[in-house]
């Protein structure tokens, strides 16, 4: 399958078979720059082909463009962490590996510190994935196994279509019906039901981490439960067939013939979904509140790494202010690079050598 | 001999109905599972097209924003000003992402480079949107002093450029060995054979991943809000601000008046409805283009 194409050149057998070449030209067998030159009636496309030359030049330079854009990948990873480090040297500098562990933010007198936007980004990611996943992992099972074929494509469908839903139309969604939503009927009701947990204390006002978390749940629920549905639809049918066929219920068999086959590529795809909903903006930064804090109670207001950077970027006066933004963004880029890596090798190793789908 | 095995006891009963009974309960759940998924979904685009259906009249088409407290006015600038940035994007991702596909599926095949060069791709693709605004922002807006439509556009292109490079390879990689060694035996060079006969035949493939790259950047705020910037005026010169329809959604969702509302809510439908024109045109040309036979 993975033959050069090159080693095919010489030896062109089944093509020269129908073209109408002598038969008592043994040469016909050979390249076909070699043929024109020897035979006395070449066909026209020898003759058109022999006068475009050998292409030598134009073939190593058209390899040269691709492996130059293939390259361009590399180039684009590697200037995004060289730039944001550049422009985050100030703060670096200053601050140092503290500036992760401090809460103070103060651009009135320069003083930065990161915790409480990271404690906010994955307080609400947690929860994000908290709820989007058992949900994912329902309707990847439901598609897979249960649903009638018939309505198995309009489904897929329609969650796939939740993907490509832009993420300030979420916002505008979350902003008018769901912040109400929360203030006046979901925040009370879990009040009163989990009040005395301590997580749903103070002021409700809508805005807040658990608005938050929902509008992403529902953003990250279309990867998770598209790739989950890839990687469970790569198990082979004969694990199936095996434990049905001891005697199993369908839910028996899903769990030890589809679920328990299909774990890390199962982990992966959440861990993709965690690396969505690290760095998704626009929605989360409408709802959320915007306020640095960190409160274990779910309605207070929070703020993200990418909610700080989308809010105050534009007016952010002063160098230092800038880079601590900045380096806001490289820390950004490090972990959902990290947690994307992870997740590409453990997706990777499951669904490599199930039949590529074509999308 | 062992006695044969009684299946009527009472444990043994009680032991199937737990697991008939999880059995449906299961199915049960996600059933609720799929229903709870499918909820919003209808929820968000039933209040779309309620709210943005109601607010839109001609003169969003053909207006620009008027100044705060009068009602009417349009987004036709942030329309026309996304196109040009989109455009763009387009111009400069295309390309690349293609060229780099051909590379990976026709060149680089077992290569370990390649491998290399996919993966990344694939990293690449789940980078935050605003990580790519602020370093975009670092590298062309600080030195230009300005904002700028040019810069939006290369901030959308390099978020296509992995997507459409993933998705050229899967479709080449589709593409039989066979067509390949045809066009090769007739001595057309590999350039030509990439070009005329792989990409040729796997390019209703190719065009949906292009059009998917570009549904997906439509949409995109976070890049454009420090390169782009927006602009409340007419302007399509590249060395400018330019509106964009996703900012301007994000301004007026965000301020305080309702005119402002309502002209976020049509607008968000305009956007919708132009994804979803592109997400449909895509699903036609993938049914059309499903290759029969296979590598």
């Amino acid at each position: 399958m993975t033959t050069d194409p090159d080693s095919k050149r010489p030896t062109p057998d089944p093509v020269t078979g129908p073209r109408p070449v002598p038969p008592a030209t043994p040469g016909a067998l050979a390249p076909a720059e070699v043929v024109v030159s020897e035979n006395a009636p070449p066909s026209a496309i020898r003759v058109f082909l022999a006068s475009r030359g050998s292409g030598k030049l134009a073939d190593q330079s058209f390899a040269v463009i691709m492996l130059l854009c293939a390259c361009s990948i590399f180039a684009i990873v590697i200037f995004i962490a060289a730039i944001l480090t550049m422009r985050s040297k100030l703060s670096l500098a200053q601050f140092g590996l503290k500036f992760f562990m401090r809460s103070a933010w103060d651009p009135v007198n320069g003083d930065f510190g990161a915790l409480s936007f990271i404690y906010g980004t994955l307080a609400t990611s947690f929860l994000a994935l908290l709820i989007a996943v058992p949900l994912a992992l329902g309707v990847a099972v439901f598609l897979t196994e249960l649903c009638p074929r018939a309505l198995r494509a309009p489904i897929s469908f329609l969650t796939e279509f939740l993907a490509a839903i832009p993420s300030v139309v979420y916002g505008l969604w979350a902003v008018f019906v769901l912040v109400p939503l929360m203030r006046d009927t979901l925040g009370p009701f879990l009040y009163k039901v989990l009040g005395w947990t301590g997580f749903f204390e103070g002021p409700n006002f809508g805005v807040g981490l658990l608005t938050a978390s929902i509008i992403l749940a529902i953003m990250i629920l279309p990867i998770i439960s598209s790739l989950t549905r890839d990687i469970m639809t790569a198990v082979p049918n004969a694990q199936r067939e095996a434990v049905l066929a001891l005697g199993a219920t369908r839910w028996e068999m899903i769990r030890v013939g589809v679920l328990r086959n299909s774990r890390i590529g199962i982990v992966g795809a959440v861990m993709l979904g965690l690396g969505r909903a690290l760095g998704e903006t626009m929605a989360v930064t409408m709802v959320i509140g915007n306020h640095p804090d960190i409160s274990k109670s779910l309605f207070a207001p929070g703020y993200t790494l990418a909610s700080v950077i989308a809010n105050e970027f534009s007016e952010a006066t002063g160098d230092l202010y800038l880079s601590a933004l900045i380096e806001i963004g490289l820390a950004l880029f490090l972990v959902t690079i990290v947690v994307n890596t992870i997740a590409r090798l453990l997706v990777w190793a499951v669904t490599r050598n199930a039949p590529a789908r074509v999308a | 001999m062992r006695p044969p095995i009684n299946f009527n006891t009472r444990r043994m009963r009680f032991d199937q109905m737990r697991r008939r009974s999880t059995n449906t309960l299961i199915a049960a759940l996600s059933i609720l599972a799929t229903i709870l998924v499918i909820a919003p979904l209808l929820a968000i685009l039933g209040y779309l097209i309620y709210k943005g259906a109601s607010s839109l009249n001609f003169a969003f088409f053909t207006q620009i924003p008027k100044p705060v407290g009068e009602d009417g006015g349009g987004m036709a600038n942030s329309i026309v000003g996304s196109g040009v940035v989109l455009a763009l994007a387009s111009l400069m991702g295309i390309p690349v992402g293609i060229a780099a596909g051909v590379y990976l599926a026709e060149f680089g095949r077992g290569k370990f480079f390649a491998t290399a060069v996919r993966f990344t791709a694939d990293v690449l693709n789940g980078v935050p949107s605003i990580v790519m605004g602020i370093a975009i922002y670092s590298l062309i807006v600080m030195q230009q002093k300005h904002f700028s439509a040019f810069a939006g556009g290369v901030a959308l292109a390099i978020m296509m450029v992995p997507t459409i490079t993933r998705t050229t390879e899967e479709m080449l990689a589709t593409v039989p060995h066979a067509i390949r060694e045809a066009a090769l035996g007739l001595g057309v060079p590999k350039w030509r054979t990439a070009i005329s006969v792989s990409l040729r035949t796997a390019s209703p493939g190719i065009i949906t991943g292009c059009m998917l790259a570009f549904a997906r950047v439509a949409g995109e705020t976070a890049p454009l809000l420090f390169t782009a910037f927006g602009n409340q005026f007419w302007s399509l010169k590249l060395n400018e601000p330019i509106a964009a329809l996703p900012l301007q959604i994000y301004v007026y969702a965000t301020g305080p008046y309702d005119e402002w509302h309502r002209l976020a809510w049509a607008g968000s439908l305009v956007l919708i409805v132009m994804i979803m024109v592109s997400v449909t045109l895509v699903r036609i040309f993938a049914n059309r283009g499903a290759l029969k036979g296979g590598s």
